[in-house]
């Protein structure tokens, strides 16, 4: 294994890989990423898959929309098909609170050159037939909005990064994290040491260890979220269908099988990733009522993975303020995917030249002390 | 093993797709669902995990024993969210 690296990534997740890559774009020559597992195996593999840009945030708005635009060209960027679909999302209101939240919301968005448009209960059924609208108020729609597929995005980015010369070592865990006077200055693995003066903490669920390895509490945790998958059918519907007050989500992916989800209040602060018919009792219910016809439909896998959470459920991006050469792309919050193609740019940017192409200063990790938390209203 | 042959029924995927696969360096089962979709239809690699394991534990020159297995996940056999749901007469 080599010696010594500009960068050392920790982390081989969309998040990880997608820093690597466009490290490399800019010219970064010697990038080494380690994964404790399979490319893939953490939160990125595990989770929902949709991407968004209905949000309540000017901030966030304009984050999501480019990352929108990147994976529009994606899969021909890094010549690897990564299965994206435009669908669109459909988030229901069901009361009058959320009503009142998504005409501000559309609003935004349409000031920020977003498709979005608040829509009747009549449009939200020609969106999708199947619909069940008892107690729906009204909706917003996105028709840029959509899924795309999160092992093959995640591959892409890790094979494209390694043809542009970085190197990934899957399998190898960081143990240590060497520092001198407050700057990085190695990462010790399971294997070997190896010299570095910046890394970048992409470890998702395990970010927090990562801080710790570099003598830093992280204000994150992890938290277990449940999906559920059908066997395929044919195309029933295209958006993904959202609730933020009936806590769900579900959508039809291009391959015919529907992916469902939904958040448990709950759920303990912790690294389980174990499943509960609990949850697929849950959801099933919640979806059978919203979507009658799927009482036919078959689950086939259930699984859950770790949403890496921080106190505003908003990620934290950028160099530590007391550690020098230590950067950080986690907290995401349940966004990470979504958001992997801009933050991967910026951070990338950050670390080369010192300064991004948009705005990410207020995502910085000293906020919380100084208490200017990001209050998005539209995140479950 | 001819490319065209089929290994996993349910998603369609081919031994060439299979070998590619552990040809670019992806050598666990995990991987290999990840990247083709093998293992992840409707039987839930109950047909085809074996094949798999095999042809990954000759790819590596392992024996079959060394070569990890994915996570179980439930449920076992498909289930109708009806079922699930509790609404049902089955």
């Amino acid at each position: 294994m080599i010696k010594r690296a500009s960068v050392v990534i920790i982390g081989g997740g969309v998040i990880g890989c997608s820093i690597a890559y466009n490290l490399a774009k800019l010219g970064c020559k010697d990038v080494v990423l380690f994964e404790k597992n399979s490319l893939s195996s953490g939160a990125t593999g595990r989770c929902g898959a949709g991407i968004r840009q209905q949000f309540g945030t000017k901030m966030n708005c304009i984050l999501a929309r480019e990352s929108i635009k990147i994976f529009e060209n994606l899969s021909q960027e890094l010549d690897y098909d990564i299965e994206l679909n435009q669908g669109g999302y459909l988030i229901l209101a069901y009361t009058e609170k959320e009503v009142n939240q998504f005409k501000k919301n559309v609003a935004l968005e349409r000031s920020l050159d977003i498709d979005a448009r608040f829509i009747s209960v009549d449009e939200a059924k020609e969106i999708v037939p199947p619909l069940n609208a008892e107690g729906i108020l009204a909706a917003t729609f996105c028709p840029t909005d959509g899924h795309a597929n999160p092992f093959k995005t995640n591959f892409a980015y890790a094979e494209a990064a390694q043809r542009l010369g970085v190197k990934i070592y899957t399998f190898t865990e960081v143990k240590e994290i060497g520092t001198e006077n407050n700057k990085i200055v190695a990462v010790k693995t399971d294997k070997e040491k190896i010299l570095t003066p910046i890394v970048v903490n992409a470890a998702g669920g395990y970010s927090g260890t990562i801080g710790k390895m570099a003598g830093v509490d992280l204000p994150v945790y992890s938290q277990r979220h449940q999906i559920l998958v059908t066997e395929p059918l044919d195309p029933l519907f295209r958006p993904m269908l959202m609730s933020f007050s009936r806590n769900f989500y579900c959508q039809q992916t291009p391959h015919g099988s529907i992916l469902m989800g939904c958040g448990d209040p709950n759920e303990p602060k912790g690294y389980d990733i174990g499943t509960s018919w609990q949850f697929a009792r849950e959801i099933a219910q919640k979806m059978t009522t919203i979507v009658p016809l799927l009482k036919e439909v078959s689950m086939i896998r259930q699984w859950a993975g770790l949403y890496n959470m921080s106190p505003d459920a908003q990620p934290i991006l950028g160099e530590h303020p007391q550690v020098e050469g230590f950067y950080m792309a986690i907290g995401f919050s349940g966004h990470g995917f979504m958001l992997a193609p801009v933050t991967s740019k910026l951070i990338a940017e950050l670390i080369l030249e010192g300064k991004t192409s948009l705005p990410i200063d207020k995502l910085d990790i000293g906020r919380f002390e100084r208490g200017e938390l990001i209050i998005e209203p539209s995140v479950v | 093993m001819d490319d065209n042959v089929i290994i996993c029924q349910c998603e369609d995927v081919t031994w060439g797709e299979i070998r590619q696969a552990l040809e670019k360096g992806y050598t666990t089962l995990d991987e290999i669902k990840r990247v083709t979709r093998a293992g992840m239809g409707r039987c839930q690699g109950t047909t085809c995990r074996r094949i798999i394991l095999r042809e990954i534990a000759k790819f590596c020159h392992k024996s079959i024993e060394e070569v990890a297995i994915p996570t179980f996940r439930p449920p076992t056999k498909p289930v109708k969210l009806g079922t699930l749901a509790g609404d049902d007469d089955d």
